[in-house]
């Protein structure tokens, strides 16, 4: 199925994509028109926000981006939903998984457990942001090399909680590879291949 | 979640009006550092404030810092920052330790040592929406007649939660001070005089007051020829809050007792100092029967609920193994 929709020039991630979009276009233009005549007196329009939404500049994977945002969106939404990076995925939404860490500033976040208001003058990298033009970086290249996804539900997150380490100690022990990914779960239950692909991606560098 | 309005504050000043402000208009109001634990409870929808006061955009809030008192450490501090610091490394002994066996990298990374000390309990009926339970307004702990095995063996009733902290217990044993700013100005307390029992109030953990802010902690220099030990016991090896955590401080001459701090986590609904079993510490000479009799003492009292008698004994062997390792 993904191949016919393909044949028409649309993959169908594209075309579950649009779908969302037009879903979230939908949602603000309601809450928009609920909301009139409901204004708080505070925060004052010069904050430049208005209730329960602000505008923020943020840059993602080394790209600048100004956009409104909810404020009970969480960073990993915002990435998904209205930045299209859905190579961050949502597990349990509860700060437990790990499938949808990020980096920040440097270091492996939880981006369910971010407000995305929080992130205004932030830098933040995604799975996205680790490819090159074409080539995947070391870790992305090691994990296939060692097996590390099976179902691949949770293999972003592993893979930027290693990339996270090795920003810090390019030269890891097994011991601190284990470590550092301790904050993701793979119901798979692959942690050995995970850890043995961080550590040959420290190797090949 | 809910929609709330967020508000990005500047100054600790203007986060204790706003919040004085809103508890004036009846609205409800939370404060947020972190973000980890709160936006858990958000979603689950057991907290629904109207208005988030983030205080991370308070400048000069994160800091650690060494003096001759010892060392302050601003609330907005990761726990990451005090696990990596050197000299929190160096002289507060099983501090940067406690710090790095919380939680999981990525929350370590986002979580700071203020909210961790103000977390709301872990307790799985509190944390569900399915359950109106005692804490939240309801009529009964239904960790009494459901399943208790995570709960209180020590100071439980009406409210059988236990203390999630893990920095808590631990800077409880270094005799930590926290500053706590309001609209009364600033004041500084013993951190363990900041929590606060079921039996005097089950619907909070701590004794701030609308508009309260914590800011600070502070935490002396340990005594010289002071040995520390912290182990925390848990069901898997990464991201699991305490069964039982045991922080020691014990301060000895040629193996006899001076001065000892004994600091349980995981056991009660407030991070549980064994005062009795300090007091007979004191002056005796540290040997196995000695550690074994202040065990025994420290538990003394202890009910365990039907499902978490095994805390009993753990507790025991944890404060016995953590007096042999320091002497």
């Amino acid at each position: 199925m993904d191949e016919e929709i393909k044949g028409k020039g649309v993959s169908r991630r594209d075309f579950l994509k649009g779908l969302g979009g037009g879903a979230i276009g939908t949602a603000v233009v309601s809450t928009g028109l609920l909301d009139t005549g409901k204004a708080e007196a505070y925060p004052t329009e010069a904050t430049g926000t208005r209730r329960g939404k602000s505008v923020i500049n943020l840059k993602v994977n080394g790209r600048g981006y100004r956009l409104e945002v909810e404020h009970r969106a969480t960073l990993a939404e915002l990435l998904r939903d209205q930045l299209g990076f859905t190579g961050t995925k949502i597990g349990c939404n509860r700060g437990e998984c790990g499938a949808c860490t990020v980096i920040l500033n440097g270091r492996n976040i939880y981006s369910c457990s971010q407000l995305a208001v929080w992130m205004d003058g932030k830098e933040i990298l995604t799975i996205e942001g680790l490819v090159k033009g074409e080539k995947l970086d070391p870790v992305q290249e090691a994990f296939i090399e060692h097996d590390g996804p099976q179902c691949g539900f949770c293999t972003s997150g592993q893979i930027m909680s290693g990339k996270a380490l090795l920003l810090r100690q390019p030269n890891p022990t097994e011991a601190q590879v284990r470590r550092a990914l301790s904050g993701n779960l793979c119901r798979c239950g692959n942690y050995n291949r995970e850890v043995a692909a961080v550590l040959a991606a420290a190797k090949a560098r | 979640m809910k929609s709330f309005e967020n508000i990005n504050v500047r100054s600790v000043k203007e986060a204790v009006g706003l919040l004085q402000k809103f508890n004036g208009e009846k609205k409800t109001a939370q404060v947020v550092s972190g973000g980890t634990e709160l936006l858990q409870l958000m979603k689950e929808r057991v907290a629904t404030p109207q208005y988030l006061i983030n205080l991370k955009t308070i400048p000069g809030l994160s800091y650690i810092k060494e003096e001759r008192s010892g060392f302050r450490i601003g609330a907005l501090t990761t726990l990451t920052e005090i696990e990596e610091n050197k000299s929190v490394q160096e002289k507060l002994l099983f501090l940067s330790q406690a710090a790095g066996e919380a939680a999981s990298p990525q929350l370590r990374n986002a979580g700071t040592i203020g909210g961790n000390i103000c977390q709301r309990p872990f307790c799985w009926y509190f944390r569900s929406a399915s359950f109106t339970c005692l804490r939240k307004g309801g009529e009964l702990c239904y960790a009494v007649t459901g399943d208790s095995r995570f709960h209180a063996i020590l100071g439980g009733g009406p409210s059988y939660i236990v203390h999630p902290s893990d920095m808590a217990p631990a800077l409880i044993a270094f005799g930590a001070r926290i500053k706590i700013a309001g609209p009364a100005g600033e004041k500084t307390i013993p951190l363990e005089k900041f929590f606060v029992l079921p039996q005097v109030d089950y619907k909070r953990e701590n004794i701030l007051q609308p508009g309260e802010i914590v800011t600070e902690i502070q935490i002396p220099h340990p005594r010289t020829g002071s040995k520390g030990f912290y182990h925390k016991v848990r069901e898997r090896q990464a991201w699991d809050h305490p069964i039982v955590s045991v922080s020691t401080v014990l301060q000895a001459k040629d193996g006899t007792c001076q001065e000892a701090r004994v600091v349980l986590g995981g056991v009660a609904p407030v991070p549980w100092r064994a005062a009795k079993a300090e007091a007979f510490l004191r002056g005796k000479k540290v040997d196995e029967a000695a550690a074994r009799q202040a065990g025994e003492i420290a538990l003394d009292g202890a009910r365990p609920m039907k499902d978490n008698g095994y805390k009993v004994g753990l507790a025991k062997s944890l404060i016995q193994r953590a007096l042999l390792a320091s002497v």
